[in-house]
């Protein structure tokens, strides 16, 4: 056996948290059915052995649930942090262009960076009449300004780079300089920038949902799981809040985690630690 | 006389990844001999890639995360560890960087000199020695950027000087200087060595080390290969192939080129780094060659000029 | 048939009202070695830079036998060499790759500029200064490359290496006959090398 160093200890822990999370996406979408299972008999039983998370008010399943609700928040997550992704992207290239769609876009970043994000996610949420559309809404089109900075400044940069300037002076055609050049110094900022959304996003999702500005109350997410066991808190059934908080934190850390060690990875200030 | 700097038997590695998640341990410096004298100027000069900025950083203890250092080096008669050398940098030893890019860019040269202090003995006090740097008042309100090579090169040192260091290391001083400007920089450094400092010039321009040190170290591929006087060169008087190779290599002494590269860090076993270039090579060369004294100097060859085993 | 510039000014904005360059005039004719001396600050960098199209002067203009430099598209017949070639090089492209920017290298060139194959799969800080601007030359070397501008290019570089580069580029431009615009501080070089020098 190789003996472990810095850079197999990360890439290590980047598959073992994709490996967790893979499975909780998976796991939920089977479940799906169960969650929505109502059964009186067994109303409100605290965790034991046959129902690990305890039952609801209704005797639903809460693993179930909260399996479910942690999927469809990684779902909308993905969806979420892969469009602003994207939008930031489109956005931070086309302002390096220079001229005035750098000041619109460079105005565009302040704005939103100007305003608190939970507020913003809530207006737009609002604005696309809620639900499912609303929330991927207000989460895509909010996140993207601090990546979009960061790949704007890192092609400003590019473009007046002596090799980029000597490869134009060589013949060299835009495109292959874009492929060669610019791609290879974009792709890692991009995907960590993109990595390091999704708790972001899943966060938002939930906190909007909790407040009631997003998913409705019949999907099983974590944000109305949430809110509805706060009725029941009072009552002494901390189960229906605690284990669905627990596992939104632990699926939060774990994309984190993820996004910090592909940094380790990629980054090349921290290439020999 | 005590030496201000003794460096024994000194040498530095690094951990780096190669492709993937292998890691290697790569020598860039191996077996390193240096004394300095009160009052001394003694230039290391080797070739970019040889390892000499590492020696100063070695020696100042700022050494980047993934290197290992191993030898002995004595400051002013005592062990240097890195307890001491963070303790004694910036005051009895400075540094004197490359450039401004070691200023902070944000902050006007007058009061990141003073560090903050805002007393009138301190402002008086660094008032005087930018004075002796030729530095007018106005310089104090400038940012670095607005300097040009020379005065930010003036600054530096006046940084360094107004510590009264017993030791000042240098690290390329000269590059992108002109003539003029060049030699008053170097003028200097003579002015601290006068006062009884040791200087450690590290450069990779020999004829800049020739008109100002007293002794000269030569470096190539990581190793300390010859010590002579300054004045050994012009005299003829080398030992090591490579060292006459690089006073022929002068554009006004012939502008030789010899074939070949220098081996990069970590490439080639115990043996003499110059014996795949060398003309006079023969296979004992690549075992081990050890350091001795020979004449006035040292040199690291087993056939050296002027000297047999 | 000559590298022209004729009334060159240009000053960077913001820096005041003083210009770095004021009116310059420079011919440098096929086959010649021109040396450019002057204290620092006179703005021989930028003249380079002026020269090779990286920058456009505020008044004057450039002629590459008699046509206009920007009229030129793909592989610009004047190419400049860097006092630093770890800033001319992508960091993150093998060293093989960025040899190959412009097209094939042409047979020979690799042995005489003693760039050792092992170093065409490395990235550039694996490789020292000087190994790099040896790729530099090599990668400037094109068959449509008539004038070569070297602003300080062996002033970070050991004497050995030096003398190196010089021997090799002096007899590539015997070959094909180059124009060279050499800009060192040392005058010493200068006069060993150039035909005729000019100070800014």
């Amino acid at each position: 056996m190789r003996h472990w160093n810095g850079r197999r200890a990360a890439l290590a822990l980047l598959l073992l948290a994709l490996l967790v999370l893979c499975a909780v996406t998976a796991a939920g979408c089977l479940l799906g059915e169960q969650a929505m299972v109502t059964d009186f008999s067994r109303k409100n039983l605290s965790p034991c052995g046959a129902f690990l998370f305890g039952t609801d008010w209704m005797g639903r399943d809460m693993l179930a649930r909260t399996l479910t609700g942690l999927s469809l928040s990684i779902r909308i997550g993905l969806l979420t942090a892969g469009v602003s992704a994207v939008l930031a992207l489109v956005l931070g290239l086309a302002s390096a262009l220079g001229g005035w769609v750098d000041s619109v876009v460079s105005w565009c970043i302040d704005l939103v960076m100007g305003i608190p994000h939970i507020l913003l996610v809530m207006l737009i949420s609002l604005a696309f009449g809620k639900g499912f559309v609303g929330v991927v809404a207000g989460v895509a089109l909010s996140h993207w300004p601090s990546l979009a900075r960061v790949i704007r400044g890192e092609v400003l940069q590019l473009k007046g780079a002596t090799y980029v300037r000597t490869a134009e002076k060589l013949g060299v055609s835009r495109l292959q300089i874009a492929r060669r050049h610019f791609l290879p110094h974009l792709l890692p900022q991009f995907l960590t920038g993109l990595v390091l959304q999704f708790p972001h996003a899943i966060l938002h999702e939930a906190s909007v949902t909790f407040l009631g500005f997003g998913l409705s109350s019949e999907q099983p997410a974590i944000g109305v799981i949430l809110s509805e066991s706060m009725n029941y808190l009072t009552t002494g059934k901390w189960w229906l809040a605690v284990f669905p908080g627990l596992s939104l934190v632990l699926v939060v850390v774990l994309f984190a985690a993820m996004g910090e060690q592909l940094r380790k990875l990629l980054d090349p200030a921290s290439v020999h630690r | 006389m005590e030496p201000i700097l003794d460096v024994k038997d000194l040498s530095i590695s690094f951990t780096q990844y190669s492709r993937g998640t292998r890691q290697v341990l790569l020598h860039v410096i191996r077996e390193l001999f240096l004394t300095i004298q009160p009052g001394q100027i003694v230039a290391v000069v080797g070739s970019s890639g040889s390892g000499k900025s590492l020696l100063a950083h070695g020696i100042l203890g700022i050494l980047p995360y993934n290197s290992h250092m191993a030898g002995e080096i004595t400051f002013l008669g005592q062990p240097l560890t890195q307890q001491r050398a963070e303790q004694v940098r910036g005051r009895e030893m400075v540094l004197v960087p490359q450039g401004v890019t070691y200023l902070d860019p944000l902050m006007q040269v007058g009061p990141q000199l003073r560090k903050g202090k805002k007393d009138p003995q301190t402002k008086a006090r660094f008032r005087q020695v930018l004075n002796r740097y030729g530095l007018g008042e106005e310089v104090e309100t400038l940012y670095p950027f607005e300097l040009s090579g020379g005065m930010a090169r003036r600054v530096l040192i006046a940084t360094a000087a107004e510590a009264a260091p017993r030791l000042v290391i240098a690290d390329e001083p000269t590059p992108g200087l002109d003539a003029r400007a060049a030699s008053r920089v170097l003028g200097h450094f003579r002015e601290l060595a006068e006062g009884g400092a040791g200087v450690l010039l590290i450069t990779h321009d020999l004829e800049l080390a020739l008109t100002i040190a007293h002794r000269v170290t030569v470096f190539y591929a990581g190793v300390t290969i010859e010590e002579a006087d300054a004045a050994d060169f012009a005299a003829g008087k080398l030992r090591h192939p490579y060292t006459r190779a690089l006073w022929n290599a002068l554009p006004q002494n012939g502008f030789v080129p010899i074939p070949g590269a220098q081996l990069g860090p970590g490439e080639g076993g115990q043996g003499c780094p110059f014996a795949p270039r060398c003309t006079q090579a023969r296979p004992e060369c690549l075992g081990p060659v050890p350091y001795r004294s020979l004449d006035g100097g040292r040199v690291r060859c087993l056939y050296p000029e002027g000297g047999n085993l | 048939m000559s590298l022209e510039g004729m009334g060159l000014t240009f000053g960077y904005r913001g820096k005041g009202k003083k210009g770095v360059l004021d009116h310059v005039d420079l011919c440098l004719e096929p086959g010649e070695r021109l040396g450019l001396s002057g204290p620092s600050g006179r703005g021989k960098t930028t003249l380079c830079k002026l020269l090779s199209g990286y920058e456009r002067p505020d008044k004057g203009r450039v002629l590459v036998d008699g046509k206009p430099l920007g009229e030129y598209k793909g592989l610009c017949p004047v190419q400049m060499i860097w006092q630093h070639p770890e800033t001319a090089v992508d960091p993150l492209m093998k060293l093989g790759d960025t040899l190959r920017e412009g097209g094939p290298v042409e047979e020979g060139l690799l042995e005489a500029l003693h760039i050792q194959p092992a170093w065409l799969d490395r990235y550039p800080t694996e490789l020292s200064g000087g190994e790099l601007q040896r790729f530099c030359i090599a990668r400037a070397l094109r068959p449509g490359v008539k004038y070569l501008l070297c602003d300080e290019i062996t002033a970070m570089l050991d004497l050995i290496t030096q003398a190196q580069m010089w021997s090799f580029l002096l007899e590539q431009a015997e070959r094909r006959q180059l124009g060279l615009l050499i800009v060192s501080h040392n005058s010493a070089l200068l006069e060993r090398l150039c035909t005729r020098i000019q100070p800014l």
